[in-house]
């Protein structure tokens, strides 16, 4: 940035130093009942408490939901999912993605307002800081006076329940990944490996520093969620708004005045909306890049209008086009072909789920130094076959051949695999002689369980000749 | 590395790190036109009515920043990444390696310690022992040997009880801790080429082939005279040596006329390279029970 010669300015271009790095303000937010408040805590508990017991319960006699690295098998409710099956998970993060999509152009970023874990953590904080040291104006006080016995006790009471909080979100999320009731047990007896007790902590003081102090300050800065939602909006997606047409021109007024002569709006400049907002933004400016819609401002500003008898609504859920032009239009092209992709994924993922067969052949062809041998009047290759079982019982796997000639399977035995278990296997292909025509031709190997023909899996190989 | 390189690495990290270091603390504070609010200004671009402010960075941006200048620091003490530096950590990839190896011979030897201690032939009647000798075969006998240990031209079926230098336990393991060399003199240059079409026919007659009776009569004479030291005066071979079984029907190189004149005539070199360095015993004495059990089923 050019900068003129202090002489050559006029008086009020005053020169200003600004520091690129500002210490963030600290945010005191005002405690708010309402609606919408509301809905944040009974949307946070059912999640909360799917989050916390998923881990410790237990279906067929495995948890719930656990992701076995060392095994590399996810177990998520009555599936079992193996690294081949990373196409679901490819099919669920497409499908996440439009579910995101569609709900963003439907009723803007409920998501960050109501179920982001970022959000529930530091609503969960918030309520900490409240019982502890009060609301925002004791707080603000609290913070200013020196420190003294009050001021201690209410501040670690604050953070022991902060740690708390914490360790019960680090232990629940580390058992995601390792049986819980063996983490938590070796937890609180100090007997716990090295690498789970790193994971527990790191994860603890990533809850702790992300809910107690980054807040905000991850919406605004590292969340990429905020960056693009905006190019999913249109003038009639749901969004918390402030009417300016009805609120401006905002402004203190004596009670039982006729404001409306005196060139007032409804807006009675309080700045409740600001003060309630967790990423201290005055929703009067506009929509912004920060406002994460929880409709906190909105059951703050409803509140001040029941109590100045106005009515509710100066800001609200609402769309730009209901403040232009009184009318939204639901059933947009936007939205349409986003829910009809989302109908789609959604089916074909349910379909290839459903269709899924417990059991994976994989056959390979040795790759020896002659990859054919002729005993007498036989060609033979030899291969190796590779028989995952993914079913949740043991099975026998019979193998049947089939390709361009009379192919006969030598020592090939079925063998029992138990659940999960990953069969290797050596076969040997033969020939005669006489049939075989060509040098290369295909071979298809089918396994099929003994006591359930519908387990089966087919893999095609190739067969080589002289 | 030379005295060039080295020095060529070391000022371009230092150039970086104080310039990045340079460039954060000479912008840490910019001069603002304008009304003495705390409020944000524009940068000045404008695209269809939307402008973009120019809000400072948060703080804890700044501070991470120099943690990680600190950090890097720290490393390049620690860590040899200056040239010729070796850092006071002491840390070497080569140094690494060995640790890993160690740890896993560790974790290894404790898997298969349980079953270096118990006699081969009992090891071939565990299946735990005979998976991991599976697996042990796949990785380095089957390239040769087949996955299922059915052979390959020039390269021994394990599964028969056709045995070049002998089936024992012992025999095995010795095979492949030490290795083995076959030594077939090429004998065109002694007996001459007529005689080597004979004495394949006598090879034939006694592993039982067609042949043509009237070589192999002159061939016998050949064979009495120059194969019977190793082969034996029966032909039935000698494990001492590594000499093949002429008279029953399994061939290592292929039992067709021409294939057994070749052998005749240019002599066979086989090798089953040593294992002891590559596999160390414990490894080797599950791959005996593997292979010694292949033996015991005795399939094709």
């Amino acid at each position: 940035m050019s900068e003129k010669p202090a002489s050559e300015q006029k008086s009020e271009d005053v020169i200003r130093y600004v520091s690129l790095y500002e210490a963030d303000d600290k945010i005191y937010t005002r405690r708010i009942t309402g609606f919408y408040q509301r809905l944040r805590r009974y949307t946070g508990i059912p999640l909360m408490a799917g989050f916390l017991l998923m881990p410790w319960l237990v279906i067929d006699g495995r948890p719930a939901m656990l992701f076995d690295l060392p095994a590399r098998k996810f177990h998520i409710l009555w599936l079992t999912f193996w690294p081949q099956d990373a196409m679901y998970l490819a099919w669920l993060l497409v499908i996440s993605a439009f579910l995101l999509f569609t709900v963003t152009v439907l009723v803007g970023r409920v998501w960050c307002g109501f179920t982001c874990p970022q959000t529930v953590w530091t609503q969960m904080f918030i309520w900490a800081e409240h019982v502890c040291e009060g609301d925002r104006n004791k707080r603000i006080k609290l913070d200013a006076q020196p420190w003294n016995f009050e001021k201690i006790w209410r501040k670690s009471a604050k953070q022991s329940i902060w740690i708390a909080i914490s360790l019960v979100t680090s232990l629940t999320f580390v058992g995601y990944f390792m049986p819980i009731r063996d983490l938590v047990g070796g937890f609180f007896t100090v007997d716990l490996d090295l690498v789970p007790l790193f994971w527990v902590l790191l994860f603890l003081g990533a809850t702790y520093m992300n809910a107690g102090f980054m807040r905000e300050q991850f919406c605004k800065y590292i969340c990429p969620y905020a960056r693009f939602q905006a190019v999913m909006y249109d003038k009639d997606t749901l969004t918390v708004s402030y009417n300016n047409i009805r609120g401006e021109n905002r402004g203190p007024r004596k009670a039982g005045e006729d404001y409306k002569a005196q060139g007032v709006g409804d807006c009675i400049d309080c700045s409740w909306c600001v003060q309630v907002c967790p990423v201290d933004i005055d929703i009067r400016d506009g929509l912004q890049a920060e406002c994460i819609d929880c409709g906190l401002c909105v059951d703050a500003c409803n509140s001040v209008m029941d109590k100045m008898g106005y009515p509710r609504g100066l800001i609200s859920f609402t769309t730009e086009d209901a403040i232009q032009n009184g009318k939204t239009k639901v059933f947009r092209p936007r939205l349409i072909g986003y829910a009809l992709m989302l109908g789609i994924m959604i089916s074909l993922f349910v379909y290839s789920i459903a269709i899924r067969v417990p059991v994976g052949l994989e056959a390979q062809r040795d790759r020896g130094v002659r990859m054919y041998r002729e005993v007498e009047d036989t060609i033979q290759n030899v291969y190796t076959l590779k028989i995952s079982n993914m079913d949740r019982a043991t099975h026998i796997y019979d193998l049947e051949v089939d390709g361009d000639f009379p192919f006969v399977i030598q020592g090939y035995k079925a063998v029992p695999a138990v659940e999960g278990e990953v069969l290797t296997i050596p076969v040997r292909i033969a020939v005669k002689t006489s049939e075989l025509t060509s040098t290369k031709s295909e071979i298809h190997f089918r396994v099929r369980a003994r006591e359930n023909p519908e387990i089966t899996a087919t893999n095609t190989t190739t067969f080589i000749g002289p | 590395m030379s005295t060039f390189w080295s020095l060529w690495i070391i000022i371009l990290t230092s150039t970086n790190l104080v310039l990045l270091f340079w460039i954060l603390m000479a912008n840490r504070k910019r001069a603002v036109k304008g009304e003495e609010t705390k409020e944000a200004q524009t940068t000045g671009h404008e695209y269809d009515g939307i402008e973009e402010y120019d809000n400072p960075l948060p703080r804890w941006w700044f501070w991470m920043f120099i943690l990680t200048f600190v950090f890097s620091i720290g490393y390049l003490i620690i860590f040899p990444g200056m040239g010729v530096w070796k850092g006071v950590g002491g840390w070497t990839s080569v140094g690494e390696l060995r640790g890993h190896q160690q740890e896993a011979e560790a974790v290894y030897a404790e898997t298969y310690g349980v079953y270096s201690k118990m006699p081969i032939d009992e090891v071939a009647k565990n299946p735990d022992a005979l998976k991991m000798g599976f697996r042990l075969f796949a990785n380095n006998c089957a390239i040769c040997h087949g996955a299922d240990g059915g052979g390959n031209p020039g390269f021994p079926n394990l599964t028969d009880k056709d045995w070049l230098y002998g089936g024992t336990t012992e025999k095995i393991l010795e095979t492949i801790t030490h290795g083995r060399k076959a030594a077939m003199p090429a004998w065109v240059g002694v007996i001459g080429e007529e005689s080597v079409v004979d004495v394949a026919e006598y090879v034939l007659q006694i592993s039982g082939g067609e042949h043509d009776a009237a070589k192999a009569e002159k061939g016998a004479k050949v064979f009495a005279a120059n194969c019977v030291a190793c082969h034996g005066a029966d032909g039935k071979g000698n494990q001492a040596v590594g000499a093949p079984n002429l008279t029953d029907k399994t061939w290592l190189y292929g039992g067709k006329p021409a294939t057994i004149r070749q052998t005749i005539r240019d002599g066979r070199n086989g090798v089953m390279p040593a294992q002891q360095e590559l596999l160390k015993e414990d490894r080797i004495h599950l791959l005996a029970a593997y292979v010694y059990s292949l033996s015991l089923e005795g399939s094709n």
